[in-house]
């Protein structure tokens, strides 16, 4: 069966798959207690009695996070429960402070919604939602000795400062239909998730720091024959591959369960139903612990915590507050920008569109803000290592920059130099003109002094533009560019070059 | 000489500020008191001499130089140690929490600092509160004052007996199913269970968190309602705390003493009055007795019934077990307490529950994680929570009908130490009467009702009043003791055995 490829296997295999995406919330606070939430402290800084599960110590609910949900559901089209609970699951893991985790379980406070997800060729897919719930994070381990993993290991560490953390656990209905496209379609899904979030603002969407955590179900079932109805063949065993966390390793994740799948059932063994880890080195999965089937998480409900009742005013208040479906904002920013296809996905890929759109709204025209947040400023943050928004450069600035230009007064070369001035902190463009004294040389004497002089130092040159070879006259513009360091107007000092040669331009 | 710890938290903050007294004498008396009687009572499972010294003295020089301080100032108190105290040893009552010095104070022991009240120590109690004996302790029983053989009631045996022996003038008990008012019942003092929510469980160990109940202990009805008015209050901490001020159980204990229930309806609750078996009779005759009390000062008395009773300690043996059998996975061995190392560290939490929880504990997390599992909840907890509803509905109709219900707090007066700890069912029974008040929510006071003549030991008396109507069970309790003293010529701990001082 080597050899198998993704796309032969589903030519024999209907796959049908389901995500749950975990979003950790942007909230100051912890989820039931007062603690920071902020990614990268010194371990166990972030901790107090409740997120440590102290004796005594009680969970109070963090109002902002409910708030972030309910507008997390909101945007997924999700009903609001007027009254959910939360619940305990319980089962022992030394990260879980508690050895429980306070989640919620049979009513949780957002559900049945749908997401339409917007493919790179414009299809749309419409993914259901079976419901968007609250919870805690769990602390972190770190495995010490051995490969890193629990076995092995000499000990383990445990920091706390994640537990605790808000959460919104969002989970589909099986997605049936996408075929060979599957992949994609997940990694869509994903990619949706994460850019309603950061649109919502309520989770900074950092996948490579886990806060938006992916965990991919896939099954296979035989392609219905000619005639038959798909939907009636019955799923599959499923596989439950855990922690897939960047879209690329959703593709690869997805390509290689389908592979693996396939492979176990053309040589007629069973696909076990099991967690399974995702190893980004080799870009394949090996089981988890095989739990699945004894775990029984004793779900009840949390009597430390009264049932949350969000009002309907306050659900239509926020309601209010939900920002247009990215891929609806995208479809209307292509077509007022006038942008193509290729435009927008760079622009999307470098997570520049927002701040295109900032520049647009402050005065540039879109073309002339995609040129610079995509060319000048991509490259200056590709050498740095850094991203666009950490830049010393604002929208703001891009409109005005743009306006000097449309303004005559510098080109673009001297732009380019404003623009250094403004990335090295010398404040706004304008600013930097004057300070650097970048304008351009707009006094035609002046220039007509360079050009003579220019044309007097190289007779052999005006005697062929005199000729007719008017493109000869590149020479003098040079000359006469670096005599005025770069300041002059090329194209008026072209103008200039041919009347003095009594050439019509 | 005066003998201060013979005296009423009252009478002891009233002498200190006519300057009679100092908190540092008051203090010192009781830890005297402590030192010479709780070898034998066992009440105490640690002692903070220093600290209650301490106390005291800052108190007596802010006194000395005339600021105002809250009305118990100086006031010792014993804390039942399931309420965390930062820097002083909780254990409540397990060893696999020995020698865990808590780094925070919960919310009512904050308070009692806020009060200035010197704390005398951390009192005994059934391991976790899981008993009516305090024989589950993990640090051995605790002895009833009345008779040294006999059980202090449970699970704040300690709290109470440390009252009953004049080693503290207050005490803060917690009452899951009974464990403040029971004790109070065999011990002749009075516990007050106030309404859930009505004081923050923040820093309370919890049992069993929809059940519940920090409370105060004291020996008359009036301490009570001045320490009951120290704890009590909405509190940030805790999500289930009522966010509405304490109601004023001072006032209505005052009220009460004048001695005139006119217009008030007290309700016997048929299923609980001991007609239908299960009560000594010595319990019954003392409760008959205290009714025509209330009835002499103006009170109507109408019978009343509660059909659901009758499912209540069976709902609250599945809801007490799954609620404690998930608060308590959290003795683990890995933050903090007993580790019992054991190569992995599932092998280790393993043992050190093994090894550091008692047998009434493990009892407890195998009956809640039983009836939690998967394809038992819905038989189990699912119905156990219908009987709750039930009970409640009970007492609404109950409480359409009258203004306080009233029973024996315990069917029986103590029984021996040893007698009925092989027989969980026949400890559990002795929680029959108070229960149902913690399904509910509502709060319950059990004071003392004289003695049993078959054996001269306590019997209690118990009021019940709907949910946030606390004040109503100082007022009538108030009246029943202060009628009752005047019978008996004195509080009845004095006819109590004096204990041999070592």
């Amino acid at each position: 069966m080597a050899g198998l490829t993704y796309e032969k296997a589903l030519e024999q295999f209907d796959p049908v798959f389901g995500i749950e995406v975990h979003v950790e919330l942007n909230t100051a606070t912890k989820m039931f207690c007062g603690c920071a939430n902020q990614f990268g402290a010194e371990p166990n800084t972030q901790v107090c009695p409740v997120c440590l599960g102290l004796p005594g110590s009680m969970p109070v609910v963090n109002e902002k996070a409910v708030e972030s949900a309910i507008r997390l559901g909101l945007s997924l089209g999700c009903s609001i429960r007027d009254s959910s609970r939360f619940a305990r699951k319980n089962y022992f893991y030394p990260d879980v402070s508690k050895n429980y985790q306070i989640s919620q379980y049979d009513e949780p406070t957002c559900f049945e919604g749908s997401l339409d997800v917007v493919l790179d060729d414009g299809e749309v897919v419409t993914v259901g939602i079976e419901r968007a719930h609250m919870e805690e994070d769990a602390g972190k381990n770190t495995h010490v000795g051995g490969t890193g993993g629990i076995q092995g290991a000499s000990h383990s560490l445990v920091d706390y400062n994640r537990g605790g953390v808000p959460l919104v656990e969002i989970v589909t209905h099986p997605i049936q239909g996408t075929g060979e496209r599957v992949a994609e379609v997940a990694r869509a899904y994903v990619a949706t998730i994460r850019d309603i979030v950061k649109a919502l603002d309520i989770s900074d969407g950092r996948m490579e720091q886990g806060s938006v955590r992916a965990d991919v179900n896939l099954s296979l079932r035989p392609k219905a024959a000619a005639g038959e109805d798909q939907a009636a063949v019955p799923f599959g065993k499923r596989s439950e591959t855990k922690n897939v966390n960047s879209l690329r390793a959703i593709e690869r994740a997805i390509h290689h369960e389908v592979v693996r799948q396939a492979e176990l059932l053309l040589a007629g063994e069973p696909v076990v139903q099991e967690t399974r880890h995702w190893h980004e080195d080799t870009g394949s999965t090996t089981p988890g612990r095989s739990k699945e089937q004894a775990e029984d998480y004793r779900y009840f409900p949390e009597p430390d915590l009264l049932p949350v009742e969000p009002s309907r005013d306050w659900v239509e208040e926020l309601r209010g507050t939900i920002p247009e479906h990215p891929a609806k904002m995208r479809a209307r920013l292509k077509d007022a920008w006038g942008f193509s296809d290729t435009d927008m996905r760079d622009a999307i890929n470098a997570d520049a569109l927002d701040l295109i759109a900032a520049s647009v709204e402050a005065g540039a025209k879109p073309q002339a803000a995609r040129k610079w947040w995509m060319g000048e400023l991509a490259r200056t943050a590709n050498d740095r290592g850094v991203t666009l928004r950490d830049l010393a450069v604002t929208p703001a600035h891009i409109a005005e920059l743009q306006s000097l230009i449309d303004e005559g007064k510098i080109n673009d070369k001297l732009a380019r130099q404003a623009l250094e001035g403004v990335l090295a902190g010398e404040g706004s463009p304008s600013e930097v003109v004057s300070s650097r004294g970048l304008e351009v040389v707009s006094d035609d004497s002046a220039l007509e002094a360079a050009v003579d002089e220019a044309l007097a130092s190289q007779p052999d040159v005006l005697a062929k533009i005199q000729d007719g070879k008017v493109q000869a006259a590149g020479a003098i513009v040079g000359a006469v560019m670096k005599a005025t360091r770069g300041q002059a107007d090329a194209g008026r000092v072209r103008e200039i070059i041919l009347q003095r040669a009594g050439v019509e331009g | 000489m005066t003998d201060w710890t013979r005296a009423s938290a009252a009478d002891m903050a009233a002498a200190m500020q006519r300057g009679e007294v100092s908190s540092v004498e008051l203090t010192q008396a009781h830890l005297d008191r402590i030192a010479g009687v709780d070898g034998d009572v066992h009440a105490f499972l640690h002692i903070d001499a220093e600290g209650a010294l301490a106390t005291a003295r800052a108190v007596d020089e802010a006194r000395a130089n005339g600021e105002d301080l809250p009305a118990l100032a100086g006031v010792p108190i014993a804390v039942k140690d399931v309420l965390v105290t930062e820097g002083l040893p909780t254990t409540a009552g397990s060893r696999i929490l020995e020698g865990w010095i808590p780094p925070y104070d919960g919310t009512v022991t904050r308070k009692l600092r806020e009060a200035r009240m010197p704390i005398l120590g951390k009192t005994n109690m059934d391991e976790f509160a899981m008993g009516s004996s305090t024989e589950h302790s993990g640090y051995g029983a605790t002895h009833n004052p009345w008779d040294l053989d006999r059980i202090p009631g449970g699970s704040g045996g300690g709290s109470a007996a440390a009252l009953a022996a004049f080693e503290a003038p207050l005490a803060i008990g917690s009452d899951t199913g009974g464990s403040i008012r029971q004790p109070a019942s065999v011990t002749a003092t009075v516990g007050v269970k106030p309404t859930y929510g009505g004081v923050s469980r923040y820093g309370a160990i919890a049992l069993a968190s929809s059940l519940d109940q920090l409370g105060p202990c004291a020996r008359t009805v009036l301490d009570t309602a001045l320490l009951h008015e120290v704890m009590g209050g909405h509190d940030d901490m805790d999500a289930t705390s009522l966010d509405e001020p304490v109601p004023a159980v001072v006032d209505a204990a005052r009220d009460g003493a004048r001695r005139d229930l006119s217009g008030v309806r007290v309700g016997v609750i048929k299923e609980l009055s001991g007609a239908e078996g299960g009560f000594q009779d010595g319990v019954k005759q003392r409760f008959d007795e205290a009714l025509e009390h209330l009835r002499a000062m103006g009170a109507e008395i109408v019978e009343v019934s509660c059909p659901s009773f009758e499912y209540a300690l069976a709902a609250y043996y599945v809801i007490l077990p799954s609620e404690a059998s998930s608060n308590l996975a959290k003795f683990d061995s890995v933050r903090f307490g007993m580790r019992v190392e054991k190569g992995n560290v599932e092998r280790t939490m393993a043992a050190t529950r093994a090894e550091g929880f008692g047998d009434e504990v493990k009892r407890r997390i195998i009956l809640g994680t039983y009836a939690l599992s998967a394809g038992y909840y819905d038989a189990y907890y699912g119905s156990a929570q219908k009987v709750r509803t039930l009970v409640q509905r009970d007492f609404d109709a109950a409480f359409a009908e009258v203004d306080v219900l009233v029973s024996p707090t315990t069917p029986t007066t103590p029984f021996k130490l040893g007698e009925r700890v092989d027989d969980p069912m026949a400890m559990y029974l002795n929680d029959i009467a108070t229960i149902p008040a913690n399904l509910a929510g509502i709060p319950g006071m059990s004071l003392p009702a004289g003695t049993a003549p078959e054996d001269g030991l306590p019997v209690g008396f118990q009021i019940l009043a709907p949910a946030r109507e606390d004040a109503r069970l100082y007022r009538v309790g108030a009246a029943l003791e202060a009628a009752l003293v005047d019978e008996w010529g004195g509080a009845l701990t004095a006819q109590a055995p004096e204990l041999e001082v070592k």
